[in-house]
């Protein structure tokens, strides 16, 4: 054992540091830290107001839009009527069986989502989710109570008093009271709204609405107010979709480093020293604003829902030091690619905004901007064909759709039954459905069968070969149907026949196929 | 008590239990479980206090709300016996033939009869009501003692050769191998079956005609159309009650079956039965 230290030195130190190392590890778990999102000025904030506006607008106002129908039909616009079952959507009535509508409806929605991402990116997270339009609404809220950031980081870090007491009820209690309209508003839209509203003030609505009520202000409640972020990170799925759907032709709100960095401070001062620096001068103005959390100067990130707030923030502080907008802007990346290798000279330099800046100081014409035509591409022609295919087939089967129907069950037990005479009776269960919302006649007559004759139960009628079935407003109607057929024309085992149900106003009929049993030996 | 074992890497307690040399920390339970944990004692006390918990020897503790699920189904049931009584009281006071004259009585009676007729005549008149050999068929317009609904009603009343009501139906069929010579009997077999069919031997209906006159139509009638009054089936017709071939006729002939249907008014009440006539009624045969 002689001298230790000139053993070391010729061992190389590797850079390396464990992930894990003691020191460094952080807890799993780990209590949320709140954010307190600057209010942000410029275009996308506007954008964003409207949207909230118009989005909002649509929820609480659908249901009290009227829409007549005449006296056998809500005049309610937009209603679902469990009670019944029907949905009413303006000049739309849907029944249950009709509810592939819906179904389609949905999968245009979700198509419609596809296309939306792969080209403006996660517009839906930034601007119409309702999670993020309910937690701006409650930051409004937040904001006017509290005060702006500043202060509200001062009063949530501020001991108790009553002035905080005051300002923390107040903006919980307006946040329950937007939380109760939400939920309010949302039963609306399963009974007539005028009435229900008074009913439900009255204290005579169902049980049910005030537990929709009930949960839902509780939801509105907690996510907007109280979690608000939280939800978008951890519990929603579509994040996860979504980042399966952005290529590199999708925008997405991007930092572009290749002009920003190297950030500094004290650019003037730098610029005097003859170091090289770019136009981000680090103020943090686009972390404050966002709601959040993240500093979009990360890159690309998961939490990210593109509201583009920042990018209003950032522009607003460009603007001041006189440097061009767009250091955080709607980008795609490819774009961003190619801008970064004309800053980095092709990978081969660090970042050197001087590559991307004429002498003047303005921007290079190399530099890749935003082309409308990254939309037309194969990935969204083929959503929005598949898309507008969906709507099409919904419109078509729509305008084609059968408001008269007949179905009919065979008794089975007994299948066949022998009268006296030696003639054989079928029954049927038969339904009528009348799907307009006015009364009609119905007629129910049988083609083919020779020599078969029926008898409905409750109509006074003769036997005959067609009957004329009243049947109320969008209404079906369950008559019991015998029809027998004389000895001398039975066939043995199953003759298949129409039963056609018609009405002669509107020429509109429908035709069942249903089957005749007599014995297989006569 | 044993000593407080910190575990070295983390720091944190542990819970001092060792399983081959692996011990287990003892982190505190997240808060909301902790919270969640204690509602749910705090419930099930209260529960405890409100509702039947502790079982004893015989019985259980009753709780203070005096809850108990029989006591709630009987609840129930009084219920739905009170909404049904407006419907129950009209029918009981109104003729059996007026009750289809209204729609919502008629609909509470085909319910009604519908589902007494799965508990109490299935078991011979069949699931469809279609019967056997033997159990006439409820949905044909063959009736043995009458179609109508009043005559429905008065033979699910008192029943047919039923000991116990003397309102009963009742008729019966002398044996009569006793009466004729086993070649009558197949002669009168062959006529009345040649009434709807081909008999295997022609030579014998003639004289079966003469045997039918002299012993049957009293009953059955000049035409074999039978006799509702005396519940005399209707042998010119396609049905037949216990068996369709020349034999199985012989058969019934020499030595009678009667089939026997107990009166219903003591064990289901009269609403109940006119419900039932109704529902008979509607099944399609109905006169």
């Amino acid at each position: 054992m002689t001298d230790t230290s000139s053993e070391v030195t010729d061992v190389e130190r590797i850079d390396a540091e464990a992930v894990n190392a003691a020191w460094a590890r952080k807890p799993l778990y780990e209590a949320r830290k709140k954010i307190f999102p600057k209010r942000a000025r410029g275009q996308y904030r506007q954008f964003k107001w409207l949207v909230m506006l118009v989005t909002l607008g649509i929820y609480y106002l659908t249901p009290w839009i009227r829409w007549d129908r005449g006296p056998f039909a809500p005049d309610q616009a937009v209603l679902v009527d469990m009670a019944n079952r029907r949905f009413y959507f303006f000049f739309i009535e849907i029944w249950p069986q009709e509810f592939y509508y819906v179904a389609g409806l949905l999968v245009m929605a979700g198509l419609g989502l596809f296309l939306v991402t792969s080209v403006v990116g996660r517009a839906w997270c930034g601007y119409t989710c309702p999670q993020t339009v309910w937690v701006d609404l409650f930051l409004v809220v937040e904001r006017a109570i509290e005060g702006e950031r500043n202060q509200r980081m001062k009063l949530d870090a501020a001991a108790w008093s009553a002035g905080k007491l005051v300002k923390r009820v107040s903006k919980h209690a307006i946040w329950l009271l937007i939380a109760v309209a939400t939920g309010g508003a949302w039963i609306f839209y399963f009974a007539d709204a005028p009435t229900l509203l008074v009913d439900t003030f009255t204290g005579q609505a169902a049980p049910i609405a005030y537990i929709t009520v009930a949960v839902l202000t509780a939801t509105t409640y907690v996510f907007g107010g109280l979690m608000r972020e939280q939800v978008c990170t951890y519990m929603c799925p579509w994040p996860r979709i979504q980042a399966a759907m952005l290529d590199e032709n999708s925008l997405a709100v991007t930092y572009n480093d290749w002009r920003g960095e190297p950030r500094s401070r004290h650019t003037k001062k730098a610029k005097a020293e003859g170091k090289i620096v770019g136009d981000c001068v680090d103020c943090n103005a686009c972390v404050a604003v966002c709601p959040m959390g993240i500093d979009i100067r990360d890159g690309q990130q998961l939490e990210c829902i593109t509201c583009a707030l920042c990018i209003d923030a950032c522009d607003e502080v460009m603007d001041k030091v006189g440097r061009p907008r767009g250091l955080i802007s709607y980008a795609t990346l490819n774009e961003y690619a190619d801008n970064m290798a004309l800053a980095t000279a092709g990978g081969t330099s660090p970042i050197n905004p001087e590559l991307v800046r004429k002498p003047d100081g303005s921007f290079s014409d190399k530099i890749r901007h935003f082309d409308w035509r990254i939309f037309i591409r194969p990935r969204t022609l083929l959503y929005l064909s598949v898309w507008a295919l969906v709507g099409i087939g919904l419109l078509v089967a729509l305008g084609s759709r059968d408001r008269l129907e007949v179905n009919v069950l065979h008794d089975r037990n007994p299948q066949f039954v022998r009268l006296s005479d030696g003639s054989i009776r079928n029954g049927y269960t038969v339904k009528l459905l009348n799907m307009i919302p006015e009364p009609r006649v119905i007629f129910l007559s049988i083609e083919g069968l020779p020599g078969a004759t029926m008898s409905i139960v409750g109509i006074d009628q003769p036997e005959g070969r067609s009957f004329a079935i009243p049947v109320e407003p969008d209404r079906l109607r369950t008559i019991k149907v015998h029809i027998h057929q004389p000895i001398e024309e039975i066939k043995a085992g199953k003759t298949v026949f129409r039963l056609v149900a018609a009405d002669k106003g509107s020429n509109e009929s429908d035709v069942y196929k249903a089957t005749f049993d007599a014995p297989e030996v006569k | 008590m044993t000593k407080k074992h910190i575990d070295e890497i983390s720091g944190v307690e542990t819970t001092g239990h060792e399983w081959d040399g692996i011990r287990e920390l003892n982190n505190p339970m997240p808060r909301w479980w902790v919270i969640t944990f204690y509602l749910c004692i705090i419930w099930a006390v209260g529960y405890m206090i409100l509702y039947p918990a502790w079982p004893l020897i015989n019985s259980a503790t009753s709780g203070v709300l005096g809850y108990s699920s029989r006591a709630e189904n009987a609840a129930e049931m009084a219920i739905a016996a009170s909404e049904k009584s407006e419907y129950v009281d009209r029918i009981a006071q109104m003729p059996v033939e007026e009750i289809s004259q209204h729609p919502d009585l008629l609909q509470f009676a085909m319910a009604g009869g519908s589902a007494a007729f799965k508990v109490n005549c299935v078991q011979c008149h069949g699931s469809g009501a279609q019967g056997a050999p033997g159990y006439p068929n409820l949905n044909d317009d063959d009736w043995l003692w009458g179609g109508d609904v009043n005559a429905i009603h008065q033979t699910i009343a008192h029943g047919v050769r039923y000991d116990g009501d003397d309102d009963s139906r009742f008729s019966e069929m002398p044996a009569f191998k006793d009466l004729l010579e086993p070649a009558e009997v197949r002669q009168v077999a062959s006529y009345v079956y040649s009434l709807t069919g081909e008999p295997a031997d022609v030579a014998l209906v003639a004289p079966g005609k003469q045997v039918f006159a002299d012993n049957c139509a009293a009953c059955h009638g000049e035409d074999a159309k039978g006799d509702v009054d005396f519940g005399a089936p209707n042998l010119a017709d396609a049905i037949w009650f216990y068996g369709a071939s020349e034999n199985e006729i012989a058969a019934q002939i020499a030595k009678p079956k009667h089939g026997v249907m107990p009166a219903w008014t003591g064990r289901l009440g009269d609403p109940v039965i006119k419900q039932l006539a109704v529902f008979i009624h509607s099944l399609g045969g109905g006169q």
